[in-house]
């Protein structure tokens, strides 16, 4: 019952975002172009739930091993995720983009989705260089730029009027949040404790 | 056009208001007292409308030289605005604003999606243009005006003013122009 209840949830999580933004009126006026780069926007949101969940093993069925090795092929998926998002943005509109990557857009979400996009950067060249680390570093390092990618594209997207619905949209960042929160708890190495202490 | 004279004018009549200025806080108000009084418009420019700066990121995705059109694409979605002179507010009639946005009709970098039109004699002008759609995060129109498409002498301004709601059908947007 508890397997049915979390899978069909967390179906219901990542489907639901992306079903509603298909029935967006604002489709019909945008390009194929600019319309998979939002869709890849919607998906990069998505595997931000599925990474702390996975990260924690809270998805039932899955053995350890596997959830480590999909939580790996998240973090692959988010970056192509983040470039397709990126990309297709540039060739509609790119003095926009540059605007964001300069950090001059008049818009604040484009600031927030900036820094996300470089804690995303950071955090794969963190994993590429991840053996010279120990592991309380490569978590607190690890952890501090998840929460700096899910904080800046929570805003992001909340701040921004397009494709995806309100309701869902809310919703799968306070789940994101959540979910990546209660990880970061429990994962956080109790270094700093002990220091405080002694 | 007729910037040259007002100009020498209020040269010539900021001496004493500086100096009064530099007398003190109630002084500066005296002078300003002064200016609705016997000066008429032209103590008002020292002190008066201050120009439109231009907003970030207002020129992306800017064509240059659109053509002056009495409406872009079908219309529906009417955009007003009025063009004033910097310091003493008068109209402008006759200035060549250009319009564009993303719209239920195309993309804004598309040259469809361009047109401009001239202000009347009151300084107003409107565009009926396809509705603005949300794109890129916001609902924008996109207005230039620039000095390379018109010869009255004004330092080009780009802006980008926001719709209020998605549904909205008009949006407004002034001009108070300097010369260059």
């Amino acid at each position: 019952m508890r397997r049915i209840l979390i899978w069909g949830g967390l179906g219901l999580a990542l489907a639901l975002p992306l079903a509603v933004a298909a029935t967006s009126p604002l489709l019909a006026w945008r390009d194929a172009v600019y319309i998979t780069a939002c869709f890849a926007g919607i998906v990069g949101m998505e595997v931000l739930l599925l990474q702390p969940l996975l990260a924690g093993r809270s998805l039932p069925g899955l053995s350890p091993r596997l959830s480590r090795r999909l939580h790996a092929a998240g973090g692959a998926l988010l970056v192509a995720a983040v470039a397709v998002h990126v990309g297709g943005l540039a060739v509609t509109s790119p003095p926009d983009v540059v605007d964001a990557l300069l950090l001059r857009a008049p818009t604040a979400f484009s600031v927030f989705g900036v820094v996300a996009l470089w804690g995303v950067v950071a955090t794969a060249v963190l994993a590429l260089a991840r053996r010279g680390l120990s592991a309380a570093a490569w978590r607190i390092a690890h952890l501090s730029l998840a929460a700096v990618i899910v904080t800046g594209s929570a805003i992001h997207a909340i701040l921004i009027d397009g494709t995806m619905g309100t309701v869902t949209k809310i919703a799968l960042c306070v789940l994101v949040a959540a979910a990546t929160m209660r990880v970061t708890v429990r994962f956080w190495p109790r270094l700093g404790l002990r220091r405080v202490r002694a | 056009m007729t910037s040259a004279p007002p100009i020498t004018a209020t040269s010539a009549l900021r001496l004493p208001s500086r100096r009064a200025l530099l007398t003190g806080g109630a002084a500066a108000a005296a002078g300003a007292v002064l200016a609705g009084g016997p000066f008429g418009v032209l103590p008002a420019r020292a002190a008066g409308l201050a120009p439109t700066p231009t907003m970030r990121g207002g020129a992306n995705n800017y064509r240059p030289g659109a053509p002056i059109v009495p409406r872009i694409g079908g219309g529906g979605f009417a955009m007003s605005g009025r063009v004033r002179r910097a310091g003493d507010g008068a109209p402008l009639s006759g200035i060549r604003i250009q319009i564009w946005a993303h719209t239920t009709e195309g993309n804004e970098r598309d040259a469809r999606s361009h047109g401009a039109t001239l202000t009347d004699a009151d300084g107003r002008f409107v565009m009926d243009m396809p509705q603005i759609v949300p794109a890129f995060g916001q609902a924008h129109a996109h207005l230039a005006y620039d000095a390379e498409f018109d010869d009255h002498g004004f330092q080009t301004v780009f802006l980008r003013p926001l719709l209020q709601s998605r549904g909205d059908t008009s949006l407004s947007a002034d001009f108070v122009l300097v010369s260059a």
